[in-house]
């Protein structure tokens, strides 16, 4: 039962763990250099000296992947990290005042949820030009509403219990009990939504270099890689599919470990465990 | 009615019940009282086969002439409700929320009986009335949630009885419930168990409930019980420690005891795991004997049909 | 003697959502024009069954709800008349016990975190001895404040929730149902050790429960709950020994071990 659960959990660390270790070899060392042109040598074949073959440049096509994972993930990180403090801030302000604090902060929420991101990212780069830094504020947008809601849903619960209670009879404020109490105990759910939308925002990294909003040349990108194989694909099918490859892998990867985390988290699961 | 000899269940080398004995005639009330811990839930499975999966289970059960032991999944589904029935603590959790309560207690009529719908129906506002739900056309189309407690309570005693049981366990049916409420369903339990002839395991660790309802009562420690009699002479002239210790520490409610402080069994319930091989209460007890611990104490009779296991009893005090 | 806790006529109405479209609902009263009061070192049983307004009336002792009409008096002061400020420095001096002891200690904090927790608020921060001093008062063993909560059992969780109540020194301590989940013969341990307690501190007790017979063995003064209202007020002793309503008679009758009457053994 357990090890059935936990299975997610394995497949996602198994998925993504190599990801993270690949990008982070990415930053000292690639077989070639990104920026290295050998047009002399375009649409070679995976070899020995090239393993996945050289592009329609004759970059090196392993070496790109690498580094353009480096880009996806920091896109990821900043983005959910960023979107997701101000999000579980709102959240909380939102569940600790209640009344009409807490229905401006979701009707708001629910405003942000409308409002496609897309569309904030064209916003964006129509008014700052498009940079990988404009698909971050992007990304980092649409999360906040998304961790609004699932802390200001933790927190609800977490105040209706007794030793929210006790703190209050103690003599502490609002804030005190927010950070003693709230916070610790909702952590768990926020870091399983984390680890799904890092998947989320992963997929509109790519999404947003696609469609010529996130990273610009040279900065390799997944994303973008995709949309300049896209002209090519008679060609040279297979530089489409590493980087879609390559997206799948990790969207999967977070979001198996995702599930796998929630799963291994809930408490209601828990209790038919013990 | 039923008889089990010698049950002991296992979670892995953890003893959750051990020798467990039980007889019952029909129509008769028998109370199981015990602290958290001490298997008394354990038992009302084992009679039902709801036992968890990781469980091992010996001994011997029969039920209506039936032999259980070793039975499959199957044929415990053959008996559960037509032979032996149960009611639980929390009759809201029992329930479908979605489902109208007649229908729910319909379903059991049609689904074993094989009663056709206007038949079913028929019967189920008979139970409904047996079980003294008032206004029980407009009871039996509402929703759980609709009803109080005691209602919700009642429509699961009438769904337990559908298809007439011989046996009815009914585990804390009263706990959940206000004072007022719980005088009146086990009332409900001995008037059902007395028409019907039908026999009755009321389990709770309200001993107060337990002696309002059964003619018997089997105190259980530990997976164990260690005294047994009828309620009378057990309440009155308690011979196992742990039973002498269970109604001292019960505050006395006459005047003059104000603040009287209580005698108290010292510690708590050990775990499964590590109770004593011998007597399971060894450790707590007040009057222990050096081989307490490591001896299992034999039930000896104390009384007309009164019997205790421990070892002070028969030897020299 | 002057009281501690004056309850005067406290109501507290609750809003209820609108089942018709033109007619607002009623608002339900749980706590119907209510009146009690604690002397130093008393305490009052509130006894009622669900519904009774019992928790409500808690919580407005406690300051975490305000009645609607009438005034709570806590050493002479009424608290609902207090700022929010000055309310938080005078809840030093009146501390609950909650019911469910696995509810009432925050899971991911050390008990000793949450024991001193009362102490931290009234700024002081050095508090590692007077925490080891209350665990031993309340019988646990002072090096118990590293551990967490699901470490222990139940009648150990209410003893730490004691600590915790006890540790700021109050003068009042409110105990909603505080026995109520613990095993009969726990039990017995937490209500000894509520009376040792009491008179090593000279507390005052509010003391809600649903079983007559806990009620009876603590309480100078009684207060029957029924539908939010006063059923019967007065020494506990008398009430106990001739209730003079047919509804303290039924709890009367639910908390007395009797065999059943008329039944051949």
């Amino acid at each position: 039962m357990r090890a059935h659960r936990a299975i997610n959990l394995w497949l996602g660390a198994a998925l993504v763990l190599p990801m993270i270790a690949i990008a982070a070899i990415s930053l000292i060392w690639t077989p070639y250099d990104v920026t290295l042109l050998d047009v002399g040598n375009k649409f070679a074949p995976p070899s020995p000296s090239h393993w996945l073959g050289t592009d329609q440049l004759g970059r090196d096509v392993a070496s790109l992947l690498m580094s353009a994972s480096v880009n996806s993930l920091t896109v990821a990180f900043v983005a959910v990290g960023m979107g997701g403090s101000l999000g579980v801030m709102l959240g909380l302000l939102a569940s600790a005042f209640g009344g009409w604090v807490e229905t401006l902060v979701m009707r708001l929420a629910d405003l942000g949820f409308a409002f496609p991101a897309l569309l904030f990212a064209i916003m964006l780069a129509t008014a700052f030009g498009p940079s990988l830094s404009n698909a971050i504020l992007a990304i980092a947008f649409i999360n906040i509403p998304v961790f609004a809601r699932v802390a200001r849903g933790a927190a609800n619960q977490v105040w209706t219990r007794d030793f929210v209670l006790a703190g209050q009879a103690a003599g502490l404020g609002r804030a005190r009990l927010t950070f003693d109490h709230i916070l610790p105990n909702i952590a768990a759910p926020i870091i399983v939504q984390a680890t799904i939308e890092f998947a989320v925002a992963i997929l509109a990294e790519a999404a947003l270099s696609y469609l010529g909003l996130g990273a610009q040349p040279p900065l390799p990108s997944w994303g973008r890689m995709l949309s300049e194989a896209q002209t090519l694909m008679y060609l040279a099918p297979e530089l489409a599919i590493y980087p879609g490859l390559c997206i799948i892998i990790a969207v999967l990867g977070f979001g198996l470990l995702g599930d796998g985390l929630r799963d291994v988290t809930d408490p209601r699961l828990k209790q038919v465990r013990a | 009615m039923i008889e089990a000899n010698d049950i002991t269940v296992r979670f892995g080398t953890a003893e959750a019940l051990r020798g467990i004995n039980l007889t019952l005639s029909p129509g008769q009330r028998l109370g199981i009282v015990g602290e958290s811990g001490s298997g008394k839930s354990m038992l009302g499975l084992s009679l039902m086969g709801m036992l968890p999966d990781a469980a091992g289970m010996s001994g011997q059960i029969r039920i209506d002439g039936t032999d259980m032991t070793g039975a499959k999944i199957a044929s415990w589904r053959a008996i559960r409700a037509r032979k032996v029935a149960m009611i639980f603590q929390e009759p809201l959790a029992a329930l479908n929320p979605l489902r109208r309560v007649g229908n729910t207690v319909m379903e059991p009529l049609r689904q074993h009986l094989g009663h056709s719908k206007d038949a079913a129906r028929a019967r189920v506002l008979q139970l409904f009335e047996e079980t003294g739900i008032q206004d029980p056309v407009a009871k039996f189309r509402q929703f759980p949630h609709e009803l109080s407690g005691g209602q919700r309570q009642r429509v699961l005693i009438s769904l337990a009885l559908a298809c007439n049981p011989k046996v009815l366990i009914a585990d804390e049916p009263t706990t959940a419930l206000d004072a007022h409420v719980a005088l009146r369903i086990t009332d409900l339990l001995v008037r059902l168990a007395e028409e019907r002839g039908m026999a009755l395991v009321f389990i709770s660790h309200d001993l107060a409930a337990v002696a309002r309802t059964a003619q018997d009562i089997a105190v259980m420690y530990g997976g164990e019980i260690v005294e047994r009699g009828p309620v009378h002479a057990v309440l009155s002239s308690p011979h196992h420690p742990y039973t002498q210790g269970l109604l001292l520490a019960r505050p006395a409610l006459g005047a003059g005891h104000l603040r009287e402080r209580l005698p108290v069994i010292p510690g708590t319930v050990p775990a499964m795991r590590d109770l004593a091989v011998g007597c399971r209460f060894s450790g707590r007890c007040a009057v222990e004997l050096p081989h307490c611990a490591t001896e299992r104490p034999a039930s000896r009779p104390v009384g007309a049909h009164h019997d205790a296991a421990c070892h002070r009893i028969g030897a020299a005090t | 003697m002057s009281a501690l806790l004056d309850i005067r006529g406290v109501t507290r109405r609750y809003p209820q959502p609108r089942r018709h479209l033109l007619h607002p609902e009623p608002p339900l009263v749980a706590v119907n024009d209510v009146s009690a009061r604690i002397a130093p070192g008393e305490t009052l049983g509130i006894v009622g069954e669900s519904g009774s307004g019992k928790t409500t009336l808690a919580r407005m002792v406690m300051g975490f709800e305000t009645p609607d009409e009438g005034q709570v008096l806590f050493d002479g002061e009424d608290l609902h008349d207090l700022s929010a400020a000055a309310l938080r420095q005078r809840r030093r001096a009146f501390q609950m016990i909650f019911q469910d002891p696995y509810g009432s200690l925050d899971p991911r904090r050390s008990v000793g975190w949450s024991v001193a927790q009362p102490l931290r608020a009234i700024g002081q921060t050095s508090n590692r001895r007077a925490v080891e001093d209350v665990l031993h008062r309340v019988g646990l063993d002072p090096a118990d404040g590293n551990r967490f909560p699901h470490e222990f059992s139940g009648g150990q969780r209410q003893r730490i929730a004691i600590a915790r109540a006890i540790a700021s020194r109050p003068k009042l301590i409110v105990a909603d149902e505080a026995v109520s989940a613990l095993d009969v013969s726990v039990r017995a341990q937490i209500l000894n050790l509520l009376m040792d307690l009491q008179e090593e501190f000279g507390l005052a007790m509010l003391f809600i429960s649903h079983d007559l017979s806990v009620v009876a063995s603590l309480c100078d003064s009684l207060l029957v709950l029924r539908g939010g209202r006063t059923v019967e007020h007065g020494p506990a002793q008398d009430i106990l020994a001739a209730p003079a309503t047919e509804y303290t008679a039924t709890l009367l009758a639910a908390a007395r071990l009797d065999p059943p009457t008329g039944v051949p053994a």
